[in-house]
């Protein structure tokens, strides 16, 4: 088809057919202010900062969502799309909490980045106060109703990216509010605590439940032993908070900095991604001897999981029964290596640092523990553990490399690709061939597996039979191959889901980024990293062996069910 | 949240539930027939309020799950269209047009009348369960304002506020009888 040929601001551009008059600004040069615009989600042109004017029409036009055609003449910067543009902002703080100095969002917010950006000096209006409640009722997910800016972002990924539609907008006109149905609080309905639309929101309007006080309370009493797990996406993203490059490694340095905030030991989640590796592994070949409950599909995304149990009841029984990494390794640090020590479980606080929302949730299941216990006692976002680490005026770039502690801080190179879609597949290739084999592979990367589209789908020749494998990251894309699973119209052995959009590297409890190539760039550390590692499968990770030879046993075995394994019950949807 | 809590929200409509109202019934026949159509959601929305009077939150819980779709979707419709109403309205609506014409005609003031009388505000339904007092956007009916609506009944050029007891009259004596 034809080019589009139009001027921006007197500038000839060219553009795609289907274009819109934003995509061309953007590429002749002009920065165009947008708020309800987000590149990964359906346009809406509700906000209306992105007006432009447009030669020949009577009024201005949200250019996010106006098409670009030949010929047009558009102007991104007249006195009148100036005004209007000011005059919007201005009618967002009119009734916008006047807090910056004291918001979690202070710097990452694009309410106070568009105000400045477009000079806003002062507001005309009187301001408002929504006097709206806080929504507390959940683990993981806070909802500040006062903040919203009804830009819509969180609506539209909660129903079209994750299928889930916990939120919805509410009301009518100056009424209109986001909210939960009949505003009964995120914990009452059937929210799965992916975060994504906390990742989504321009404002503080969604952010995580605070778990920095707890920790910083725990650090401080000597009478607690306190322990941190860090989880493999976190590595590939923390220095972004720092001012380092996107896709910056940050492994040692973060072991130095956790050590730096207080903790008496820290170890590594990864060492639970190559335990549930092993685990699951097992349990993968005893089902397809058994010929039993196939599809085996992963549990280690707690967004996923909780999404199973409201909108999958059904499939519950597919679900591998292992417990994901963090609650594999907590019910160590509890246990294995509270005994070790000789320190009373009681005594020992235990950290989780997660690129996760849904964690929080996970880490609060009262089948995580034991004898009134959590196995995780707080769980830390990325952004938390930066927030900390700021805090306490740790300089992150420039500190000297740490190594985690032994045992559980030892890792295979498969337990650091659990960060990225695809990465659970591929560690479990790498141990299932062998262990079903008995010889050892050849090329251990899967490359067929890796990548970022919704759904992926493999064939791997495994002893004679040939493993059919589906990876799938976001709900949406989960809800969609779980229908042609069940219509029969699609077979698979094994099927990978993560909650969130690219994995790990993709949670709720990320840096914020706007980079486009993020994701890339977060996968591309991880991948690096598994490179770098001595050991690269699960299942010879020295530490891992010494562990079921002094204290699990056999894989699968009563103890590892005891401590490892979990179940799941259906909850509802409405 | 633990299973117990939420078993609380457990719809009065589902099946198995104790005292699961026959006016349910009537809703699955509207559900069954409108389910298949292009914007059901609306008609069947418009037919529950018609059954219960109101659209109270297990209804919507009802529908929603009948269409298998959100709630969330279910309740935006239930919020954005004044028609509906999610709390119990009074036997008669009395709707007093608000529109320009019947504005300027002096509606305010047949308004503040009718509150007065009733001794509930706008919005508000009277504490007998038998008025429910609105006022509405322009229903088109300029011709004869001011204008307001008791139910199905139409009274325009109601020019004298003294004329509130005697419309009221005729419902309360329909209530005794």
């Amino acid at each position: 088809m034809e080019r589009i040929k139009l001027t921006i601001d007197g500038a000839p551009v060219e553009v795609d057919p289907g274009s819109t008059v934003l995509d061309a600004a953007r590429k002749a040069g002009v920065h165009v202010p947008t708020l309800c615009f987000h590149p990964e989600l359906r346009l809406e042109g509700s906000c209306r900062l992105c007006v432009v004017e447009i030669e020949g029409m009577k009024s201005l036009a949200a250019s996010c969502v106006y098409p670009a055609t030949s010929g047009m003449r558009v102007r991104t910067n007249s006195e009148v799309v100036r005004k209007t543009r000011k005059s919007i902002v201005e009618l967002l703080l009119a009734n916008h909490p006047q807090d910056c100095l004291v918001c979690p969002r202070h710097g990452t917010c694009e309410l106070q980045e568009v105000s400045h950006q477009l000079g806003v000096r002062k507001i005309r209006f009187k301001q408002e106060s929504r006097g709206a409640e806080q929504d507390l009722s959940s683990v993981a997910v806070v909802r500040d109703p006062n903040k919203c800016i009804l830009c819509g972002r969180c609506i539209r990924i909660c129903e079209q990216v994750q299928k889930v539609s916990a939120i919805g907008l509410a009301g009518r006109g100056s009424k209109a509010v986001v909210t939960t149905p009949f505003g009964h609080g995120l914990a009452e309905g059937p929210c799965v605590a992916c975060g994504q639309c906390i990742k989504v929101c321009p404002v503080a309007a969604l952010k995580e439940a605070d778990a920095t006080e707890q920790t910083w309370r725990a650090l401080n009493n000597p009478a607690i032993h306190t322990v941190v797990q860090v989880a493999p996406a976190v590595r590939a993203a923390l220095g972004e908070e720092f001012g380092m490059r996107p896709g910056a490694l940050v492994t040692e340095k973060l072991v130095t900095a956790l050590r730096k905030l207080g903790f008496s030991q820290v170890f590594d989640t990864q060492f639970g991604a190559d335990l549930t590796i092993v685990e699951e592994g097992h349990e993968l070949l005893h089902r397809l001897n058994e010929n039993k409950h196939l599809p085996l599909i992963t549990s280690c995304s707690p967004g996923w999981v909780k999404y199973a149990e409201h909108f999958c009841p059904d499939m519950l029984e597919h679900l591998s029964t292992c417990k994901s990494p963090q609650q594999m390794l907590g019910a160590l640090v509890k246990t294995y290596y509270a005994e070790k020590i000789g320190v009373s479980p009681e005594k020992i606080f235990h950290v989780a640092i997660m690129p996760c929302t849904a964690k929080k949730f996970e880490a609060s299941r009262p089948e995580m523990g034991r004898d009134g216990l959590q196995d995780v006692d707080a769980v830390l976002t990325t952004r938390e553990l930066a927030a900390m680490l700021k805090e306490a005026g740790i300089d992150f770039a420039n500190l000297p490399d740490g190594e985690f502690d032994l045992p559980l801080g030892m890792s295979s190179g498969a337990g650091t690709i659990f960060g990225v879609t695809g990465g659970v597949t591929e560690a479990v290739l790498r141990s299932v061939t062998e262990l079903k084999t008995g010889k050892e592979l050849e090329d251990i990367e899967f490359h067929s597996v890796r990548g970022f589209a919704g759904v992926r789908e493999a064939a791997i020749p495994l002893n004679g039979l040939t493993l059919k494998v589906a990876i799938v990251n976001s709900l949406g894309q989960a809800e969609k191959l779980l229908k042609k699973v069940k219509r029969g119209e699609a077979e698979y052995h094994f099927i990978e889901i993560m909650g969130c959009p690219s994995g790990c590297i993709g949670g709720g409890g990320q840096p914020f980024s706007r980079d486009p190539e993020i994701k890339h760039k977060r996968a591309a550390a991880l991948y690096r990293q598994d490179h770098l590692k001595r050991v690269r499968k699960s299942h010879e990770n020295p530490a891992i062996k010494e562990l079921y030879r002094t204290f699990i046993g056999d894989p699968n075995g009563e103890k590892a069910h005891a401590l490892l394994h979990t179940h799941y019950h259906a909850r509802p949807r409405y | 949240m633990g299973v117990s809590e939420m078993a609380e929200h457990k719809c009065v409509g589902c099946p198995g539930t104790l005292e699961r109202d026959a006016k349910f019934d009537q809703l699955d026949d509207v559900i069954a027939k409108h389910k298949a159509l292009e914007g059901a959601l609306i008609m069947i929305l418009h037919k529950a309020q018609l059954i219960f009077g109101y659209l109270p939150e297990e209804v919507q819980r009802y529908v929603a799950k009948a269409l298998d779709i959100p709630l969330a979707d279910v309740y935006g419709v239930t919020t954005f269209y004044s028609y509906f109403s999610l709390t119990p309205r009074g036997k008669h609506r009395i709707a007093v047009c608000m529109g320009t014409a019947c504005y300027v005609r002096g509606a305010g003031d047949l308004l503040a009348a009718f509150e007065k009388e009733l001794g509930v505000k706008v919005g508000q339904t009277t504490a007998d369960g038998l008025f429910t007092l609105e006022a509405s956007r322009c229903i088109g009916a300029c011709g004869l304002a001011p204008v307001l609506t008791v139910g199905e009944d139409v009274y325009g050029n109601i020019m004298s506020v003294e004329r509130v007891p005697d419309i009221l009259r005729k419902y309360r004596t329909e209530k005794q009888q």
